[in-house]
């Protein structure tokens, strides 16, 4: 009885719904959370990955020796590898690319590589503008390697510690 | 405007110069009209970006201002598309007939003492029988798309808005009854005399009803089932794309902002200063404290704000919910209102004057 007189009188004052209001109505004042991208960047992992480069040695020496561990690993299939003798009896990549379309970024490749050749950089924004233009060459990888070389150098020291 | 009417008698015949003038009224009206429908739908998503802890449309031109804009101008361009097997003629004329009543109704709208195109004695009735016609737009509509989704929601709407006008219009016999008018000016005039005056207080449970009801009547969150996105998409503008659909959400927003005025007008003294004549002489602020538009601006944006703070906060009802809301509880709540309210005049006890 004291139980339908109350539910009566909370249901007939929307005592419930005011609650409701009330909730919306205090985070109508709270701070903003929304990131504003273009301007503003969440803090990023020494971890991160993102676009792939292949490094080299301070000597200009290509790291890669062609052992398609990367390749054997890749759960996606996504990098195909072929390898030639040199003259001075190296073994090393005549192709290594990666078709970002397949890849799904998931670090295997940097984490079985026993010279650290192929790493996962920090850039996640890029785009390709014809088609085929997602399949990423040794020329183009090597390249993105020397270009962004010292803030790969300082993401891998940061992270040693906990390797 | 008397002038520019002596000014055009110089020259034109006398019923030219009337039309010219009421034509010029009428775009008045409603071009801030439409523009406030416009920076409405920018409010809604500001307003519920900020209760969501987000913060809303923010890139097109500063803080987003040009956002509505940028809608329209994206809706103009849009190509309208007819559905091979829908009635083209009645589909087309449907977004018409939904937006067509609801522009009219401004007509008998008093912004300011004196400020109304037409001050019809019978405001309150012209008012509830032209939004009435609203519904057969949206009903034309859902049943020219021939598509399933569409017809259901019409037919939602159709049953749905019949049931809260008999809410709603109970709601406006208890004003009429305090204020002894349907002249909506006079309804206004009859809460001179400061906040204690208006019918807010006297008819408490009618002010919510009718607010219930009006958000009922447009079709809004929480009683917008006639756009369940889960069970019949959009409802019955699915197959509306372009120009034809920014007819609907003008005619539904216009609706709003009507609602909005309206409850200002019938409870809260419309253009009246809640201060009532007591601060008119105060130098400089007397003419911002006392009577004017702006406080029929503020008192409706507050209403207009609960409509969003409403879309924000409450899930949708189930449709036998809405009919129990209408039918059970909103329409015996006004009727034993309207009897305490009719035996407090029978016995000469007006606490509102």
């Amino acid at each position: 009885m004291i139980r339908n007189i109350k539910h009566f009188i909370k249901s007939f004052t929307l005592f419930d719904l005011l609650q409701g209001l009330g909730v919306t109505g205090k985070y109508f004042f709270k701070r903003k959370i929304t990131i504003q991208y273009p301007e503003q960047k969440t803090p990023m992992s020494p971890r991160f990955r993102g676009h792939h480069a292949l490094r080299r040695y301070p000597n200009g020496q290509e790291r890669c020796i062609a052992c398609k561990l990367c390749e054997a690993v890749c759960p996606a299939l996504a990098i195909d590898i072929e390898s030639e003798e040199r003259a001075d009896g190296t073994r090393r990549t005549t192709k290594y690319e990666i078709d970002f379309f397949k890849c799904i970024y998931c670090g295997f490749c940097e984490e079985v590589c026993p010279v650290d050749a192929i790493v996962e950089t920090h850039i996640f924004e890029y785009h390709y503008e014809e088609r085929g233009g997602n399949l990423i060459s040794k020329q183009e990888l090597l390249a993105f390697g020397d270009k962004h070389e010292t803030e790969i150098a300082k993401r891998k020291a940061a992270d040693a510690p906990y390797r | 405007m008397d002038s520019v009417a002596t000014f055009l008698n110089g020259f034109l015949p006398e019923g030219l110069t009337t039309l010219i003038v009421i034509m010029i009224k009428i775009v008045a009206i409603l071009l801030p009209l439409i523009l406030a429908v416009a920076y409405t739908t920018f409010a809604e998503r500001k307003i519920i970006g900020y209760m969501q802890v987000r913060m809303g449309p923010n890139r097109v031109g500063p803080k987003g201002w040009l956002q509505p804009i940028a809608d329209v101008v994206k809706l103009m361009f849009k190509e309208i598309i007819s559905p091979t097997k829908a009635s083209t003629v009645v589909f087309f004329i449907a977004p018409m007939l939904a937006l067509a009543p609801a522009l009219a109704v401004w007509s008998v709208i008093p912004f300011w003492d004196g400020g109304v195109l037409a001050d019809v004695d019978a405001g309150l009735l012209l008012i509830l029988a032209v939004t009435s016609l609203d519904v057969f737009g949206i009903i034309l509509a859902g049943w020219a798309s021939n598509s399933k989704y569409a017809i259901l929601s019409s037919l939602r709407v159709g049953a749905q808005v019949v049931s809260y006008e008999i809410a709603m219009g109970f709601a406006l016999v208890g004003v009429l009854m305090a204020a002894g008018s349907m002249n909506l000016s006079e309804i206004v005039r009859a809460q001179e005399g400061g906040i204690f005056s208006w019918f807010a207080w006297p008819l408490f449970g009618l002010l919510v009803v009718f607010f219930i009801a009006g958000v009922a009547e447009t079709n809004r969150a929480p009683f917008d089932v006639a756009e369940g996105e889960s069970e019949i998409v959009a409802g019955f503008h699915v197959e509306y794309s372009g120009m034809a659909f920014a007819l609907f959400f003008l005619a539904e927003y216009a609706s709003m902002i009507l609602v909005s005025v309206l409850t200002a007008l019938l409870f809260l003294g419309g253009w009246l200063s809640p201060f009532g004549h007591a601060l008119d002489d105060v130098p400089v602020l007397g003419s911002v404290l006392g009577d004017g538009f702006h406080w029929l601006f503020i008192k409706s944006f507050f209403f207009l704000f609960c409509y969003l703070w409403f879309r924000a906060t409450f899930p949708r009802y189930r449709y036998d919910q809405i009919m129990r809301l209408g039918w059970k509880i909103l329409i015996p709540v006004t009727l034993v209102w309207i009897f305490a309210e009719g035996v407090a005049i029978a016995f000469g006890w007006k606490p509102w004057l």
